[in-house]
């Protein structure tokens, strides 16, 4: 399959018309309200052009005007499919910038909590992609084991998706008796059940046909654009903050950081970033599983709240690995109760931005399998 | 490499254009520089062979009351070192070389900037609103910015 | 042979005509929403969930209450459509569709018209809904819409060649186009289909590969003649929204609904007819009585249609290119070598 894509036309021989179509922003797969104004000579893509910033509310201005708890849940909402992920690099930023040092169990119940959610995360992504490919059926029983990792995270913050569970200095609410049987009965469930979308989804002919060798992203173009997680991975690059710059205590686990390598097409096709978030959950699972064998079960999460959150003067860029990439806040504090400026670096803002590079000269039908692969929630496009 | 050897670096190739250091922790280390130079600067650092910063991983806007300022964060995945360059631009004439012609995400990242925050990057191939309607008013991000009451005939503040 | 029962029954041509037309129209609309109900329940059941349960015993009703929904809502035409056009379009299909029925022999004793070129006819009228689907996705001045009908203008028109290679084998072989003859010619024990080579000495075991052959070849046509998954691209709706039929709503879109089912099952017919033994019971003269043979017949077809649907909840959509060299490269080629296969056997038998 691998010779036989790029279609190429010699257009000087045709007096042809080119017809411009806008994609959204209403439209089933453009995953929220993206417009792509897109180019079509015939049925192949020449050019797209997005549109962003319907979902916009200016986040940033909202957090200067609010004291540094009352952030969280505004950044639940960016992207609302991994928020446990989210909080996570401001409230690590706030907790640097204070000098706190959290307990113990909360570091491993934040990377329990964050590794839950990620699997949920690329869950749903390799669900909405099967979708946009017309297979129907992986999205039910992605949804379905979805549910377990809800339930859990449900039962330990009381949201399903937006949790504002990470505190500065520990956690919301510590966790319930049950939580080791559940979490490994969850990653049992995970583990069991995974390799069926494997064979229904990602191993079906029809799907390695349509993603394999589209949406080719070399690894300088992914690094130029500043594309990370499993768009940079998927292109054959090892970085994972996780790996690279442990934050936390991601240093104590092991787990192998996955990358593309082009088994079925070329490195960096769609199928590449798909087969990378569905390797993820399984290290995912690794991760969570010793993690809750370290965790020490008793002890006070909320042991080392500060008084008044109030940092001193200064300014961080704290990050962290989300599922769909870095997610970085760049805090800036005068030393009053609400943060001077916050600054989102928002992932799939970033990865969005290629789009157009990497999708000229492919079918329309493909487009809608590259911004597939893509993964954006448009929350955090739009902040 | 450290943060320091960057700044040597750098200082040695453009002088008077990197003025100085702020590495106090647990910030990042900051290099304030010369915002005129800007693009030579990012351009050396991203093809001298030692520095290799090929990862632009942030623009973050600022406003310091007169000034206005922008934060570009570089990091190299060669070598896997991080910095920051901090330029400082007065409010009334806020320019900055482009540097989208050098990482391309600058594209996306400098046309926010100027939407949200008002700081024109000169040799932008399209500087156009991204986040707020392309025919909006006033960068909103600015302290001294002042919501409009109507949009189009909808009133805005809510 | 007798053509059709209702003639015996009354004397007055006109009103058996009325009641010959009238029987299909009937079994059309059951047989709608028997197949909607399948398709909820049977996708309910592929993904792990119940479906509708609310409507009636287990959700039964529910297609009735789809029905009801959908002529209850408000009919729009968009202002820059073309009405006529627009209006015509859907109607224009199902006519085509329920046309078709003509010539489908339910059982040996009901073939509503009785002419000898049955399968010529089912198969040219089958191409006359591809003018509604152009018109309709024309007419409704929408880019999806367009684009939605010059891809299902390209796919039928596209499979309807090897689908006719196909055809072609089996009139070969059956020596007519008559369907309620290549119908009757298979009469007895199953080996006697055309899937098995038809009736015939010992070495027609020669001619199975070939036959089974053209029968997978008319299969995967007829998927992508009724715009059914994986070859569903132009309604493909993470694409192109829902193709040509973008803009219609009320019962201008249940027709096009309805014309898709039709659709679906005259060529489960074709299929069943050609292939399957149509009306004929498979175990020789067990169960094979007057009163049965309509049965088997609908059972056969229904065993396709849950086929299809079954396929549809389970394979994802192929891209338009691959859907060109799947008909052109690989079903074409094939369909001849099986054509001649078939021709020599008819030749030397």
């Amino acid at each position: 399959m691998g010779e036989k894509r790029k279609i190429e036309l010699d257009y000087s021989q045709l007096d042809s018309e080119r017809m411009r179509l806008n994609v959204g922003p209403q439209h089933p797969s453009t995953h929220g309200v993206l417009r792509l104004e897109v180019e079509l000579d015939g049925e192949i893509v020449t050019d797209v052009i997005p549109h962003v910033g319907y979902l916009h509310r200016c986040f940033e201005k909202h957090c200067e005007k609010m004291e540094y708890p009352m952030v969280t849940p505004y950044i639940d909402r960016l992207d609302y499919i991994s928020s446990m992920n989210n909080e996570w690099p401001f409230i690590m930023g706030v907790e640097q910038m204070m000098g706190i040092k959290v307990p113990e169990k909360v570091e491993y119940l934040r990377v329990i909590v964050s590794e839950l959610n990620r699997i949920a995360n690329h869950q749903i992504a390799i669900a909405t992609f099967g979708l946009d490919a017309g297979a129907f059926t992986p999205l039910l029983w992605l949804f379905r084991d979805r549910e377990m990792i809800l339930a859990i995270l449900e039962k330990l913050s009381g949201g399903r998706l937006l949790y504002n569970y990470f505190r500065v200095g520990g956690m919301a609410a510590d966790i319930y008796p049950t939580f080791k049987e559940d979490v490994l009965a969850a990653i049992s469930q995970v583990r069991k059940t995974n390799p069926e979308i494997l064979n229904l989804l990602l191993l079906n002919k029809i799907f390695i046909d349509r993603t394999a060798s589209v949406g080719i992203l070399p690894a300088d173009v992914a690094i130029n654009y500043g594309c990370t997680g499993p768009m940079l991975r998927g292109s054959g690059v090892p970085y994972d903050l996780r790996r690279t710059e442990p934050y936390s205590i991601y240093d104590r686990f092991d787990f192998e950081v996955q990358i593309g390598k082009g088994e079925v097409g070329t490195v960096g096709d769609c199928w590449d970033r798909n087969i990378v978030r569905y390797r993820e959950i399984e290290q995912s699972c690794n991760i969570i599983e010793q993690a809750i064998n370290q965790m020490p079960m008793e002890g006070d999460v909320k042991e080392a709240f500060p008084k008044k959150v109030r940092p001193p003067k200064g300014e961080i860029y704290c990050k962290a690995e989300n599922p769909k990439g870095e997610l970085g806040f760049y805090i800036v504090s005068d030393g009053k109760n609400n943060p001077e400026r916050v600054k989102c670096r928002s992932t799939s803002f970033v990865n969005l931005s290629v789009l157009p590079e990497i999708s000229k000269g492919y079918m329309f039908a493909d487009l809608i399998m590259i911004l597939g692969s893509i993964d954006i929630v448009l929350g955090e496009v739009d902040r | 490499m450290q943060a320091q050897e960057i700044f040597d670096k750098l200082k040695e190739k453009f002088n008077d254009d990197i003025l100085e250091l702020k590495a106090d922790a647990p910030s990042d280390p900051i290099i304030l520089i010369n915002g005129a130079e800007l693009f030579n600067i990012a351009q050396f650092m991203r093809d001298k062979e030692e520095l290799d910063f090929d990862y632009l991983v942030d623009l973050i806007s600022l406003d310091l009351g007169d000034n206005l300022g922008a934060i570009y964060i570089f990091y190299s995945m060669k070598h896997k070192h991080r910095i920051a360059l901090k330029a400082i631009v007065p409010k009334d004439n806020p320019i900055l070389p482009t540097l989208e012609n050098l990482w391309r995400t600058a594209d996306w990242l400098e046309r926010e900037a100027w939407d949200l925050m008002g700081i024109k990057f000169e040799g932008h191939h399209n500087l156009i609103r991204i986040l707020n309607p392309y025919d909006w008013e006033g960068h909103p991000l600015r302290k001294d910015y002042v919501t409009p009451e109507f949009y189009h005939g909808m009133k805005v503040p809510y | 042979m007798e053509q059709n029962f209702v003639n015996m029954l009354i004397e007055n041509p006109w009103i058996a005509a009325l009641i010959i037309v009238v029987i299909p129209l009937v079994f059309v609309v059951i047989y709608a929403l028997i197949a909607i109900l399948g398709e909820l329940k049977i996708a309910s059941f592929v993904q792990e969930r119940l479906g509708p349960m609310r409507t009636g015993w287990k959700g039964t009703m529910q297609p009735v209450a789809e029905v009801v929904k959908l002529l209850q809502k408000e009919d729009i035409t968009p202002d820059a459509a073309d009405k006529p056009l627009f209006n015509l379009a859907p109607f224009l299909m199902f006519a085509a569709a329920f046309a078709g029925f003509a010539v489908i022999p339910f059982s040996p004793y009901f073939l509503p018209a009785g002419i000898e070129l049955g399968l010529f006819y089912v198969f040219a009228i089958g191409s006359l809904g591809v003018i509604g689907l152009v018109m309709g996705g024309w007419a409704s001045n929408n880019k999806y819409s367009l684009l939605g009908a010059m891809r299902s203008v390209a796919q039928i028109v596209s499979y309807e060649i090897p689908a006719a290679i196909a055809i072609l084998s089996i009139a070969t072989l059956s020596g007519s186009l008559n369907l309620n003859v290549i119908s009757d010619n298979q009469s007895g024990w199953f080996w006697n289909w055309y899937i098995f080579g038809g009736p015939g000495p010992w070495w027609k075991i020669l001619v199975i590969p070939f036959t089974l052959g053209l029968g997978l070849i008319y299969l995967i046509s007829t998927l992508a003649e009724t715009n059914r998954t994986p070859f569903d691209i132009p309604e493909g709706e993470s694409e192109i929204v829902a193709g040509y039929h973008t803009e219609y709503s009320g019962m201008k879109f249940a027709m096009f609904f309805f014309a898709e089912y039709a659709n679906m099952f005259i060529v489960a017919a074709i299929l069943m007819l050609l292939f399957f033994g149509g009306w004929n019971s498979p175990f020789g003269d067990f169960l094979n009585q007057w009163w049965m043979q309509p049965v088997w017949f609908i059972l056969k077809a229904f065993f396709w249609v849950f086929l299809t649907i079954w396929l549809r909840w389970t394979l994802p959509r192929l891209r338009v290119d691959q859907l060109m060299y799947m008909s052109w490269k690989v079903l074409l080629p094939w369909g001849f070598v099986c054509f001649f296969a078939v021709s020599l056997f008819v030749m030397l038998k």
